[in-house]
């Protein structure tokens, strides 16, 4: 199976699998942080118990759910120039993204800040404490803890999904290996690189939420 | 000039159900496909043989750890290069059953790990075989573990189903993609492929919710 391969080529386009990694991580850090703000600020509004700012969270998050993110890709890259509005593609990308992971950011956030003991909250208001302050010393640190193996789950996730940004010509790894298969007709050679850097990423991540994830059971024990 | 576009739309309308049922269609067959395979596959991973389970890991870290579209190029790519010929439809159901399975494996999995020692013991010693112990007493009580997130990942796998549309499968995104071509108007064209595609997955969303309130109780 892998008489033929050839690492020469491998070698000579190595640049162009560098540049699009670059961009992977990039693409992935910048639409992880403004989704992080979104879901922070979706979650608050979904749980301040207002209707007229839970209800239009509650409707983004169901929308972005229930449909796939190339359509939601495809929506903004096509739908944002017939309302004048030109971005460059890497930016429809990140926004495409940042809405996307956002909506399931949000639902994890609020499911952590449920999973703390409602006897926890009526010790802090029956201490005095205002809104504020029990947010900031009871609820926060206490749902932080559960919230953090998901969320990197959720950035695996939102690393695999930059891929997709590959269909609207953000040069990232996936297509890196889509040009090298165009010009020299070595598809396997450039998709088993690319499987092999994305492989690299999942694998630090994965690390990463198992030491989380033991910590914390760590940390409920004692 | 708007108007005159969503007349258009309502023209090729019936183009936009093709795809839908291309969707449906896809999604259906994977889905019973991965079910298949996963159930399989996550009663050996939960076994004891350390090789089979250790085999069965690397399988599933390639399929979490790498794209969903780097997955359909490598069936639709790489595969013909090793002798296997394959049209886009049945490369795209291939795909579909190497990543969905790996994740139902792991649901299966963790069911099945979820059912205490004793309940194994138990049926060990009532000189049930294996798979009879599997079959009769633990799958049916992991079942309760299992079903609720297996609905959740029917969603995820339905809305995977239009990244098939890269290698010219005409499912729903690609008829989109292709209206879009023709009626340069994104918001409507993507807002109507939204909208079938939220017909599909909002109700599994709902069972999905009302399973996992049920089992909490």
């Amino acid at each position: 199976m892998l008489e033929y391969f050839n690492f020469r080529v491998i070698y000579e386009y190595l640049p162009l699998f560098l540049t699009g990694l670059k961009y992977t991580f990039i693409i992935s850090l910048v639409s992880l942080g403004l989704a992080l703000i979104v879901g922070i600020i979706a979650s608050a509004c979904r749980i301040s118990g207002l209707k007229l700012l839970a209800y239009p969270v509650i409707a983004y998050i169901e929308v972005i759910r229930s449909t796939p993110l190339l359509v939601q890709i495809y929506f903004l890259y096509f739908g944002l120039p017939t309302l004048g509005i030109m971005v460059p593609e890497i930016q429809t990308g990140i926004i495409a993204l940042m809405l996307n992971s956002g909506a399931y950011i949000a639902e994890i956030i609020r499911a952590g800040i449920n999973s703390v003991d409602q006897g926890q909250i009526e010790a802090g208001l029956s201490s005095g404490l205002n809104y504020i302050q029990r947010m900031r010393f009871i609820i926060l640190p206490q749902a932080l803890g559960v919230t953090v193996p998901p969320l990197l789950g959720q950035a695996i996730v939102l690393v695999k999904d930059t891929a997709l940004l590959s269909l609207i010509s953000v040069m990232d790894l996936t297509r890196s290996g889509q040009t090298m298969t165009s010009e020299r007709f070595m598809p396997a050679e450039a998709f088993l690189t690319v499987t092999f850097f994305y492989m690299c990423i999942y694998f630090c991540l994965k690390a990463l939420a198992d030491w989380s994830q033991r910590k914390l059971i760590f940390r409920e024990v004692y | 000039m708007i108007s005159f576009y969503f007349g258009r739309l309502v023209e090729i309308f019936p183009f936009f159900l093709q795809g839908l049922w291309m969707t449906t269609k896809i999604a259906f067959i994977s889905l019973a496909v991965c079910t298949l395979i996963g159930f399989v596959l996550g009663m050996i991973r939960s076994s004891n043989n350390i090789w089979l389970k250790r085999l069965i890991g690397v399988y599933i870290s390639f399929a979490r750890g790498t794209p969903f579209v780097v997955q359909i190029f490598i069936v639709f790519f790489i595969f013909p290069e090793w002798g296997i010929q394959l049209e886009p439809f049945s490369a795209a159901l291939l795909a579909m059953a190497i990543m969905g399975s790996a994740f139902i494996c792991e649901i299966v999995a963790s069911g099945i790990d979820s059912i205490p020692k004793g309940q194994h013991e138990a049926a060990t010693s009532s000189g049930l075989t294996k798979f009879q112990q599997l079959r009769l007493v633990i799958i049916p009580q992991a079942m309760k573990v299992i079903v609720p997130p297996l609905v959740g990942q029917y969603v995820l796998l339905i809305k995977d189903t239009s990244v098939v549309s890269v290698i010219g499968v005409m499912d729903l995104t690609r008829v989109g993609w292709v209206t879009v071509m023709r009626i340069p108007e994104g918001l409507m064209v993507f807002a109507l492929v939204g909208v079938l595609y939220f017909s599909i997955s909002y109700p599994l969303i709902l069972l999905s919710n009302y399973l996992e309130k049920k089992m909490a109780v």
